[in-house]
């Protein structure tokens, strides 16, 4: 087979865009059958499988010029240019991927939608936004496709409208999204300079000296609030769990992605060359955002916001990688800067995957069973055998436990961060070590956490009706879910083909790459130094079933025979209420008192009953959200104060009115005449 | 063109400056409808003479559209509305006339000292027109701000325009379809308002824009 030419490449892209508009356009039209959301939902799912063959291609063809497309539509005075290059070609890659198996998983839930018509329009748009976004080489194209995701999945957001909730998630998501898109808005215009080239090519060209470290800010600022990095997290757990579970899943899977390419296509290609200091914000902001997201999630036992919080502390992780390549790139470690960045992007792949996998999981069980909550939730693994293991294969994933594919990219992480030594700045050298225990702190939370998440809601006895009466999702949900666990397993136990497949990102962005792994015996991985580490995924994997299996073995042939059912053990109690067991808040709670007192002022208050009152004793948990109560509150409250003061002006007399114009006028005539 | 003409020209849009400062002070109906068919005929002489000095026939067309519609009919209907509404009783300006004149020679001022620097590419005749237009301009937006009668503001409103025709013809602009086009929204405006008067007479038995102000449930005191 012939290798298609770039151009025919960029050209296919656009057409994917085009169909997924039409398909937006088509389906307020036929989304009030079921069979026109499913229609609606497949074609989704071919243009994007169609896009990751597409981007695939993209990337390992042997043209590593990019083919840029003119399109006729556009602003007047500049070109939207689309096309592929390498960066763009790995995340329309890991965007596509994830997103039509999302739709596929779709073609089965979405029929299930209360108001279809106010979620299947929107789906195409979303996903042609964020395509946009990934396509385009200017920096109007850019930020247009940008607000179209952000517009699109606000739709999505809103689409329960019902709910005071959800409109509250949708405005403050609104209002993070039009801020973080007017930073953009700002740092392109830097980039861009007076003389105003807004393509890329004309940026990467002649962008103005001097204007780095600005557009460094509002670039963590602009993208950061989207892929929610702390403190602009805040709209991420209000606005993914509101919207529908497939949603949620491309938006904290997938858009999140979005953001943090557009993080390393405005750092690492267009601002120009890093000075060392630059990844000091960045590994700051991503240290507290990997804390504290997985400290959030720990005190959430909604199943959705929680995942919504891990979201959170992945993008710190992300970030880490981001910061860490910075560093060496600026002081000329370039093969670790690729290593670091490889790991970055390596974990932007994976956690698209297992991200999503667990958001349809939870779609799932809300499906079946009416909850989000996990205290209603247990013993889900007898009534959802499917939901339950993929569930399972996602939490491994995300707890990055070997042989799935989080383990890979986050040893990567460290793998960077053990490089850290080579540095020759004395405030990285102590900084990243500090990330570093960072890192591996969170890393064991969110084992903990995802201990809770899963054994909370799928095992033990069911807590509700809701619970115990729940049936296993449909096919279509069944096989999505089954492909992305295999995806995850695949990239944990194959991470060379992936790091090979990432080697033109770091070959275009750092003009380097890391050693090709696949050319290692027995699918061993290799980042640095055979003397130094290595990891091979497929021998793990080989041990921890033979050592899984001989143990099974073992037990069966020398402790029990067969599986006995038998009441379950009730601590002595003879009421065995399904209260009596392990909750998802007595789990968490040494992790509150641990960090809560320092991070969410958790105040514990038991209220013992004297001798001889038969009234129950209570514990009472006050838990704050620190950040949201000294940052985001009083924003709101001096808002509040304006707008009351603003709003007089709407009752004045006509006359004031003329008067308040006159005024302004003189004062104009004023300024003109006092000027010369 | 003599200095002769330039000076004639000064004379009748300076006039109108003087007019427009009658306007403001005067505190009856009438006098003041008068003094107001004065400003349109100034207006008329101006635009004529400019007309004579730019050999622009369709100027003359502009002065007698102000002479016609302006000067006489506009006055008339105004009049006989002012009678079947009853309101030939003083005007009670906001701010007292004194600090009104002081604060229309500020607007003179003003506007001199922001147009003579702006303009200095024309030629000094039309520099001082434009100024003289400006102030005309001002001083009517003015007398819209203190008038409470929804008719002297109709006034105020009226002789604001003439300054706009003063400028447009005096910097050779306003081509003739424009210049029509303004005299008719003038004129709707004017058919507009007056029945709107009728209207808000019928609702709220006066034309004092305070007790419109007072059926929006506010007080009278808030309006200063």
């Amino acid at each position: 087979m012939s290798i298609p030419s770039p151009w025919l490449l960029s050209e296919l892209a656009a057409g994917a865009i085009g169909v997924l508009l039409m398909l937006s356009a088509l389906g307020s039209l036929i989304a009030r059958r079921p069979l026109g959301s499913r229609l609606i939902y497949g074609a989704c799912t071919l243009v994007c499988g169609a896009l990751t063959a597409t981007a695939l291609a993209a990337l390992l063809g042997p043209s590593p010029h990019p083919a840029m497309l003119q399109l006729p539509v556009g602003l007047p005075l500049d070109h939207t240019l689309i096309g592929f290059d390498r960066l763009s070609a790995a995340f329309v890659l890991i965007v596509n991927l994830a997103t039509a198996i999302v739709s596929g998983y779709a073609i089965g839930y979405g029929v299930h939608a209360r108001e279809p018509r106010r979620v299947v329009p929107f789906y195409p748009a979303f996903v042609a936004g964020m395509n946009l976004v990934l396509l385009a080489q200017d920096a109007f194209s850019f930020l247009i496709g940008w607000e179209f995701m952000s517009l699109a999945s606000w739709a999505l957001v809103v689409s329960d409208h019902t709910s005071a909730e959800n409109r509250r998630a949708a405005l403050v998501y609104l209002i993070m999204a039009t801020g973080g898109a007017l930073t953009l808005l700002f740092g392109f215009g830097l980039l861009a300079g007076s003389a105003g080239g807004y393509t890329f090519d004309e940026i990467r060209r002649a962008a103005p000296a001097g204007v780095g470290p600005l557009v460094l800010v509002l670039a963590l600022v602009g993208t950061g609030s989207k892929a929610g990095l702390v403190p602009l997290h805040a709209w991420l757990p209000l606005a993914h769990p509101a919207a529908p579970s497939h949603v949620s899943a491309l938006m904290s899977g997938v858009m999140t992605k979005v953001a943090v390419y557009g993080f390393v296509r405005i750092v690492f290609d267009l601002a120009g060359a890093p000075a060392w200091w630059w990844s000091l914000p960045v590994l700051l902001v991503a240290a507290v955002t990997t804390l504290l997201g997985v400290l959030y999630a720990l005190m959430e036992h909604d199943l959705k916001r929680l995942l919504a919080y891990h979201t959170v502390e992945n993008i710190g992780i992300i970030f880490i990688g981001l910061g860490l390549a910075l560093a060496f790139e600026a002081t000329g470690l370039k093969s670790a800067a690729a290593l670091s960045l490889t790991a970055a992007i390596f974990h932007v792949f994976n956690h698209s995957l297992f991200k999503s996998l667990l958001f349809l999981g939870s779609g799932a069980v809300l499906h079946a069973t009416g909850e989000r909550d996990m205290e209603q939730l247990g013993g889900l693994i007898h009534r959802m055998p499917v939901t339950a293991v993929t569930f399972l294969a996602g939490c491994i994933a995300i707890s990055a436990l070997p042989p799935f594919n989080g383990f890979v990219s986050e040893w990567l992480t460290f793998q960077a961060i053990l490089l850290s030594p080579q540095l020759p700045q004395w405030v990285p050298r102590l900084l990243v070590p500090a990330v570093g225990a960072t890192l591996a702190c969170s890393a064991a939370l969110a084992a903990t956490c995802f201990v809770k998440a899963f054994g909370i809601s799928f095992l033990g006895r069911a807590r509700s009706t809701n619970a115990s009466t729940a049936h296993e999702t449909d096919g279509f949900s069944q096989g999505a879910m089954l492909l992305l666990a295999c995806a995850c397993l695949a990239a944990g136990l194959l991470p060379g083909y992936v790091i090979d497949a990432l080697a033109p990102v770091t070959q275009l962005l750092l003009g380097t790459r890391l050693a090709v792994q696949s050319a290692q015996p027995w699918l061993r991985i290799v980042p640095i130094d055979p003397a130094r580490s290595a990891y091979d995924g497929a021998l793990v994997a080989v041990m921890i079933v033979v050592a899984a299996a001989t143990t099974a073995l073992v037990v069966r042939r020398f402790a029990s025979h067969a599986l006995r059912r038998s009441a379950p053990w009730d601590c002595g109690f003879p009421d065995a209420s399904t209260a009596t067991q392990y909750t998802a808040g007595s789990f968490a709670q040494p992790i509150r008192r641990v960090f809560g007192s320092a991070v969410f002022r958790a105040r514990e208050r038991v209220t013992m009953p004297e001798p001889g009152d038969s009234s129950p004793a209570r514990l009472e948990v006050d838990v704050h959200d620190t950040l949201w109560e000294t940052l985001y509150v009083p924003v709101v409250r001096l808002v509040d104060a304006v707008t009351e003061r603003v709003n007089r002006m709407q009752f004045l007399t006509i006359r004031s009115y003329l008067t308040l114009v006159f005024a302004a006028l003189v004062l104009l005539l004023v300024i003109v005449g006092g000027w010369r | 063109m003599t200095p002769l003409d330039t000076d004639i020209a000064h004379l009748l849009a300076g006039s109108m400056v003087l007019v427009s400062f009658l306007l403001l002070y005067q505190d009856r109906m009438f006098a003041l409808l008068n003094f107001f068919a004065i400003h349109a005929c100034v207006l008329a002489l101006s635009v004529g003479w400019q007309a004579y000095l730019q050999r622009a026939p369709h100027l003359f067309i502009t002065a007698l559209i102000a002479l016609l519609f302006k000067a006489v009919i506009i006055p008339v209907a105004l009049h006989r509305i002012v009678v079947r509404l009853g309101i030939h009783r003083a005007i009670e300006t906001v701010v007292g006339t004194g600090p009104t004149m002081l604060i229309g020679i500020g607007l003179v001022a003003l506007s001199i000292v922001v147009m003579l620097p702006v303009t200095t590419s024309e030629g000094a005749f039309a520099r001082e027109d434009l100024a003289f237009a400006l102030s005309v301009v001002l001083l009517g937006f003015m007398m819209m701000i203190t008038r409470r009668n929804a008719v002297s503001q109709v006034i105020g409103f009226m002789s604001l325009e003439n300054g706009l025709v003063l400028a447009a013809t005096g910097a050779r602009g306003m081509p003739l379809v424009v210049e029509i086009s303004v005299g008719f929204s003038i004129l709707i405006a004017f058919l507009v308002v007056g029945i709107f008067l009728f209207r808000i007479r019928e609702r709220c038995d006066t034309v004092d824009l305070q007790a419109l102000d007072m059926s929006r449930g506010e007080s009278p005191g808030e309006s200063a």
